[in-house]
């Protein structure tokens, strides 16, 4: 290791034990310090586009460390950014509210930690949602930590009214107000069986409970008897699978939210009408938890989503600044 | 025993981002940590959901016909792993015929209802409300850039005159196709480094309420 990164390294690790053990927590920047953080970030970027034009391209790692900036400092200011329902966010909401007290909803966990930024508030929200509605909620997935993921939006409904938590005066009871059905490997091929029969794929929910001796899944044999479906995917298995076998083929209503990566894939099936809405990314999941009160980190992390992308977009502008400018010089 | 999960999955995270500066044995020891770790968890998990929950406790009170398929699939699982031994290994092929077939057949009919019948006929068909002009603007240029993208991809023909004018036109289309998906691959990530980011600043630093 050189000296200089010997020093740069040092200096990382003495920063961050000073955020660990003397800044003040939560840290909260004042509007007036939020907005010279705006500032300085602006001027970093002015003097990034003047190196440039002068023919000087800076470093990869001053591109990383810009955009670590403009997604951190965010967390610290108090700002609070307009966000517009869209109309395929509106149609989830819409589905989702009108279904009755007792509806038997069926939800696809298809993601894991990775992707757990964009789909966990999204679930939570969800879960929270459906809780206070007294749906009947029965959870799966087909990656292996599917059925975590659901977990733990199960927790989040938990922290928001602990009257659901278990012997609490609420108690949303495990097996006859939601059940978690597990993991279960094969793809696109456990949907095309769970539409002749459930129990065939899922003989035994997580915890080992056989299949009939769970209540909620009395009366629950195949898609006919779920009342609306809602899956949170993050590649493959997951929304292309669900709309080509549970919705074309068995007609299952269902609607989904998804990775932003993910979601053009899925918006010709929302043109289509194959889909019943769909939460695309981040922003997506914004839209979710504003419509359905339930306010989490999607609505948190917009802002530092927004500075990031106004970073990139800069950086590109920047970029092609100087490939034309280069290219003049040459001629 | 929470406090050192934190420490420990912040200094990880802490190894992996520093590749962003260079590769360094930092990273690479996460990087082997990380795959490792994936691999436990993989295993374990498929052995207690298939073997146990779907074999061992599905073979329980399930009708014969039911068992058969269980054994059937068991036993080309088996043949799978005969792939260790090389006098033997070409039974391993037989499994895998079989997911192949299997999954052929069934991408055949999903994708041609799903992703051919049902999308030409939503192209072709005006959507219920064509109350707003914006809705009338996007119908016509999904008519315009369906059409023109599958002339663009019409090699038959040279792309010359009006034709060449249309695949071009087709061209346009694909590439704010792209860029809309580049876009959003952009949030995508942005959103992946905000979670670990959340996570450093929020449960290990304390500085995120």
């Amino acid at each position: 290791m050189k000296r200089t990164e010997l020093v740069v390294s040092s200096l990382i690790v003495v920063a961050l034990m000073i955020c660990k053990f003397l800044l003040p927590k939560p840290l909260l920047f004042s509007p007036l310090v939020s907005t010279i953080v705006t500032i300085l970030i602006g001027c970093a970027f002015l003097v990034i586009f003047i190196l440039t034009v002068k023919g000087k391209p800076i470093e990869r790692r001053i591109v990383f460390l810009v955009v670590g900036i403009a997604l951190v400092f965010p967390f610290f200011m108090k700002v609070e950014l307009p966000i517009r329902i869209s109309p395929e966010v509106q149609q989830v909401y819409d589905k989702m509210s009108s279904l009755p007290a007792g509806s038997k909803v069926l939800a696809a966990f298809d993601y894991d930690p990775p992707s757990a930024p964009e789909l966990q508030p999204m679930a939570d929200a969800f879960m929270k949602y459906a809780f206070e509605h007294d749906f009947k909620v029965i959870m799966m997935g087909l990656w292996p930590q599917g059925p975590q993921q659901a977990n733990q939006s199960v927790e989040a409904a938990w922290a928001y009214n602990p009257q659901w938590m278990p012997d609490s005066a609420d108690e949303k009871v495990y097996g006859v107000d939601y059940v978690n059905l597990g993991f279960q490997s094969g793809n696109e091929f456990v949907i095309l069986r769970m539409g002749e029969s459930f129990k065939s794929m899922f003989p035994a929910d997580l915890y080992y409970t056989a299949y009939d001796s769970v209540p909620l899944l009395k009366n629950i044999h195949n898609f006919s008897n779920i009342d609306w479906g809602v899956n949170f995917s993050a590649g493959k298995p997951g929304t292309v699978e669900w709309v080509q076998i549970a919705v074309d083929r068995h007609n299952l209503p269902m609607s989904a939210g998804n990775t932003a990566v993910q979601a053009p894939m899925a918006y010709p099936y929302l043109n289509a009408g194959q889909l019943i809405g769909l939460m695309g990314g981040m922003a997506g999941a914004a839209e979710f938890e504003k419509l359905t009160g339930h306010t989490g980190k999607a609505i948190t992390f917009l802002l530092s989503q927004t500075y990031a992308h106004v970073a990139v977009i800069l950086f590109i502008l920047i970029g092609n600044v100087a490939f034309f400018l280069n290219k003049k010089e040459k001629k | 025993m929470e406090q050192f999960g934190i420490w420990l999955a912040a200094l990880l995270t802490i190894g992996i981002i520093s590749f962003l500066y260079k590769d360094n044995i930092l990273y690479k020891a996460c990087e082997a940590i990380f795959v490792g770790v994936s691999a436990g968890y993989w295993f374990v998990t498929y052995f207690w959901d298939n073997l146990y929950r779907k074999f061992y406790l599905g073979i329980q009170g399930a009708e014969l016909s039911d068992q058969i398929f269980l054994w059937m699939a068991v036993a080309l699982g088996v043949m799978m792993l005969t792939r260790l031994f090389d006098k033997i290994g070409w039974l391993s092929r037989w499994p895998l015929a079989f997911i192949i077939g299997a999954t052929a057949g069934l991408y055949m009919m999903t994708y041609f209802v799903s992703n051919a019948f049902v999308q030409i006929g939503a192209t072709i068909t005006p959507p219920p409300s064509m109350e707003t002009i914006g809705d009338k603007i996007s119908f016509v240029l999904i008519a315009i850039g369906t059409f023109c993208g599958l002339i663009y991809f019409f090699f038959s023909k040279e792309h010359k005159g009006a034709f060449g004018g249309a695949a071009k036109v087709g061209i346009w289309f694909l590439m704010v196709t792209f860029g809309a998906s580049f876009g959003y691959t952009v949030m995508s990530r942005m959103s992946l480094m905000l979670g670990r980011f959340d996570f450093l600043f929020g449960e290990w630093l304390g500085l995120i309420k």
